[in-house]
């Protein structure tokens, strides 16, 4: 039986700070992305407005 | 280049990353840009308008974000930049680099998106001009690195103005030959006060180059040239009574300080540190880089309050 391969790995053990910061860059992240697919939704809804898809079918 | 390799980054803020992107910076070229677009004429849809704007401050952003990778090796050795996020070894250089190429795409993605591919080739450029052709090459070869590389913050009106209309005409050029003329005597009355750290990190800026005399006698010759510079746009119409007002009024006071620091001892003394705490024959370069900031602001908000308040057609 071997050992499992995660025991042989350099794992970075982050502190609890270090963790702390990363979740907070990732719910920042997550929060520009967001934004980022709000805004092409609108403009998305501006240029539909402006009669992009006003033409003969 | 840099080589710094610092321990990083493992409790870098969302606020460090931000830093990358020269929100400094980032507040003018909204504020120019937003000038830029309410005075061009037609309609507009607000939120296409929005979206474009947006689009230009996150590329301005960008172009930060490269310039504080490449520039980090200089940063670390000027008091005024030693505590930017990478020479301090908060967030990676390789993550500065990153965070600029993404948002340099996505930015022009966007400008694509929002406005037409006039304004997203600016946009490119401006970036390319900033990151490139300023941070990489003219900054640390040249003497003129700010006059030529101040297209790249004077551009944003004109960008904003093509995002609206899809063209250029003589008015936002001349927005953006105004914020060009007006970058060297602002930076260098900046300059003139830090040229102990600008020749302790080996940048060619004009007063460690040419010494404080000649940086005196050239911030005069464009505080003269921008002047009526800044009155042109009431010929062109694009400017109206107030804006006059603003142009006369502190195109005045910029030639009237220009001359103070011509004829002061600014910078003869190589100095570095803290700005705001300059020796007293400094003081007269630090008064004309405030006014050189509040003047340009009141140019553009001129402008903005001219249109928004139905002064001006």
């Amino acid at each position: 039986m071997t050992e499992p391969q995660e025991a042989s790995r350099d794992v970075v053990k982050l502190t609890p700070e270090e963790e702390a910061a990363r979740k907070k860059r990732n719910v920042w992240i997550a929060l520009g992305l967001f934004a980022f697919m709000v805004l092409v939704f609108f403009v998305t809804l501006a240029k539909m407005k402006a009669g992009v898809l006003d033409r003969p079918l | 280049m840099t080589d710094i390799s610092a321990d990083h980054a493992r409790t870098a803020t969302a606020g460090d990353y931000f830093a990358l992107l020269k929100p400094r910076v980032m507040s003018l070229v909204v504020f120019t840009a937003l000038v830029g677009y309410v005075c061009a004429p037609g309609a507009g849809d607000p939120t296409l308008g929005f979206a474009a704007i947006l689009a230009l401050a996150v590329g301005a952003g960008a172009s930060g974000a490269l310039n504080m990778w490449y520039d980090a090796d200089i940063d670390a050795r000027m008091a005024r930049t030693a505590s930017r996020p990478v020479p301090s070894g908060r967030v990676a250089p390789q993550e500065a680099l990153g965070l600029g190429v993404a948002l340099s795409v996505l930015s022009v993605l966007t400008m694509i998106l929002a406005a037409n591919l006039l304004a997203a080739a600016l946009l490119a450029f401006t970036i390319f001009f900033y990151a490139v052709v300023y941070t990489m090459w003219l900054k640390r070869s040249t003497p003129q690195n700010i006059v030529i590389g101040g297209l790249a913050g004077a551009l944003p009106p004109a960008i904003a103005w093509a995002a609206k209309t899809g063209s250029l005409t003589l008015d936002p050029i001349l927005l953006v030959a105004i914020i060009f003329m007006w970058t060297p005597p602002h930076f260098w009355a900046l300059a003139l006060t830090q040229s102990r750290d600008y020749a302790n990190a080996g940048v060619p800026m004009l007063p460690v180059t040419h010494g404080a005399k000649t940086t005196r006698a050239q911030i005069l010759i464009y505080a003269l040239l921008l002047a009526p510079l800044a009155y042109a746009p009431v010929l062109t119409g694009l400017g109206g009574p107030l804006y006059a007002g603003v142009a006369l009024i502190g195109g005045a006071a910029m030639v009237v300080l220009a001359i103070m620091v011509a004829r002061s001892k600014a910078g003869d003394a190589a100095e570095g540190g803290d700005i705001y705490n300059a020796r007293a024959e400094n003081k007269p370069a630090l008064r004309l880089f405030v006014v050189s900031i509040a003047y340009l602001f009141a140019l553009f908000a001129a402008l903005l309050v001219e249109r928004v308040a139905g002064l001006h057609p």
